[in-house]
């Protein structure tokens, strides 16, 4: 690769990404459903279920709105991912993609720059998720903090990376939606995001223990509740690292093929 | 081959079963505006995400600069303009947000690319547009912007497929003048594809495309004189038994295409008059032309331009 075949990398994906920022930001109404929703969902089943929820591994006086708030972490990042890759339809849809594969740049910088700009917006979010934590009791150290910040930005990564994939192939955004609904919905019920798997039967707790998405979820209670001891918590970030890599490969991968989309 | 600047061999190209392009070849030269004429399904789009290095081809080759299209695409898309048929622009972005986003995916920056945008869109008309959002803009005028975006890397060939499509006639001369200003003055090769007649007829050479082949290919004039002087249509009841009759008494050949006899003939007016009187009663109307690229592919190919809305 020489000098001037280098440099078409990163200023394409940065380029890219600040788009996503600037899109997102336009878009108030993408910014209330992807926040508020998820909020609106942690109180209402929060103090509904209430004390009726009981887990035996949670503490005295854990009620579902402490259980459910990092599940709603976990939704705020997937709706938000979820948005943000929508847009790889609507791009294709409306021509703003085909520009960009004619542009002299590589796949690798086109997913690159879209995964970060969906997994950026997607953090962001978490963030303002997570100033609320206090109001359950929570109180997040210096340490405790910055592992929930590498373990949402893996989940955002891991999230935008899978909808990107699935997006990619899309040629409509009513088929990103059943998708949604079928998969990437019950990927997130079954994540212990709701229900801890204790409880449940033991092929839900199969598929819960093979979900990728249950050991970021599981990492972020090892977040907020940082004083008590986690044995596993190396091997959640690892699973939740590798979940993360995974699906940029994949996204990789999936943007080399030309899909139906193109040939409209 | 010594001034051709893209020469396309025997390109074959397949969606599945269907051939969608079909040994197709043909030369561009430098600096000349090169139309692609054909209905809508004659292979045009197809070979237009070839060159434009969306597609690859199933077979055949394409050279650009002499070099191989799919071979060096990265190459390829740095020296060549697209402006797709559908709009590329984001709409949520202003003018400038637009152009400067482009001007990154080309590894522009800074002063250079500003000044860049600039020059473009004062060339353009659209210097006073240019914090507005593209969504608030009009057909035309995102048109130009198109353009300008597509131009912003200084490409020495610029692809437009169906530019005029949706914009009024006004505009559409715009158009066609601001391309001729970019083969005048910059040197620009332009390849465009067209389904419409008054857009083929200002380009310096037309290539037509049916069902996958290539029909014809020289200048619009030339094209029309293939066809022996005037297009006569006659309007008649029984076309079919009309046709053959007129084909027997005046050993010409009378084509019916959509109920009506279609002739071509060199002084179409005098001929019109014997026409009459040899049949009389039996014909309702009969009106002579001057060729048009549209008689032309009905002459090549028997039927007429299909999907031609205007």
């Amino acid at each position: 690769m020489s000098d001037s075949q280098g440099n078409y990398f990163v200023l394409p994906a940065v380029t890219l990404w600040w788009r996503e920022m600037v899109r997102f930001f336009r878009q108030r109404d993408r910014v209330v459903g992807a926040l508020a929703t998820p909020i609106v969902f942690w109180l209402l089943l929060g103090f509904g279920l209430g004390r009726s929820f009981k887990t035996p591994s949670a503490p005295e006086g854990h009620g579902y709105l402490e259980y459910f708030y990092a599940g709603t972490l976990v939704m705020i990042l997937l709706f938000t991912a979820i948005f943000s890759t929508i847009s790889v339809i609507e791009d294709r849809r409306e021509g703003f993609l085909q520009a960009v594969l004619v542009a002299p740049v590589g796949r690798f910088a086109i997913v690159l720059g879209k995964i970060l700009g969906g997994t950026t917006l997607a953090f962001v979010q978490g963030l303002v998720f997570l100033v609320l934590a206090p109001l359950l009791g929570l109180h997040l150290g210096a340490a405790s903090f910055a592992w929930l910040m590498v373990v949402m930005f893996l989940i955002s990564f891991a999230l935008t990376g899978l909808g990107f994939v699935i997006a990619w192939q899309m040629s409509s955004t009513q088929g990103f939606h059943a998708i949604m609904n079928l998969f990437l919905i019950p990927l997130w019920l079954l994540s212990g995001a709701v229900f801890p798997s204790e409880g449940a039967p033991t092929w839900l707790g199969w598929v819960m223990k093979v979900n990728p998405l249950s050991y970021g979820v599981t990492a972020l209670r090892e977040g907020l509740y940082w004083t008590l001891p986690h044995p596993d918590a190396m091997v959640d970030l690892a699973v939740t690292a590798i979940f993360a890599v995974g699906m940029f490969v994949l996204s990789l991968w999936a943007a080399q093929r030309t899909t139906r989309g193109d040939l409209q | 081959m010594g001034d051709s600047l893209l020469v396309v061999e025997a390109l074959t190209h397949r969606y599945g079963e269907r051939i969608a392009l079909n040994r197709v070849g043909f030369e561009v030269a430098k600096g000349e505006i090169f139309g692609l004429l054909g209905p809508n399904g004659g292979g045009k789009t197809t070979l237009f995400r070839i060159l434009s290095t969306l597609v690859a081809p199933s077979e055949g080759s394409v050279h650009m600069f002499g070099i191989d299209v799919v071979r060096d695409q990265n190459e390829i898309r740095r020296r060549i303009g697209v402006v797709f048929q559908a709009p590329s622009l984001d709409r949520k972005l202003t003018v400038l947000e637009n152009l400067r986003h482009q001007g990154h995916l080309y590894n522009l920056r800074g002063r250079d690319l500003q000044s860049r945008i600039d020059r473009l869109l004062a060339r353009f008309g659209m210097a006073d547009r240019k914090g507005d959002l593209v969504e608030t803009l009009s057909g035309g005028q995102r048109r130009r912007v198109e353009l300008a975006k597509g131009l912003l890397h200084k490409p020495q060939v610029l692809l437009l497929d169906e530019p005029s499509t949706g914009l009024d006639p006004r505009v559409r001369r715009e158009l066609s003048d601001y391309l001729e200003q970019l083969r005048d003055e910059d040197g620009v090769t332009i390849l465009l594809t067209t389904h419409l007649m008054e857009e083929a007829d200002r380009c310096d050479r037309l290539a037509i495309l049916d069902r996958g082949q290539l029909v014809a290919l020289d200048t619009p004039q030339r094209l029309k004189e293939q066809i022996g002087g005037d297009v006569i249509s006659v309007e008649t009841r029984q076309p079919q038994p009309l046709a053959e009759q007129i084909g027997k008494r005046f050993n010409i050949e009378a084509r019916v295409l959509e109920g009506s006899v279609r002739i071509e003939r060199t002084n179409g007016h005098r001929f019109i008059t014997e026409l009459v009187e040899a049949f009389p009663g039996q014909i309702d109307a009969v009106s002579v032309h001057k060729p048009t690229l549209e008689d032309v592919f009905i002459h090549l190919t028997g039927h007429r331009f299909e999907g031609d809305v205007t």
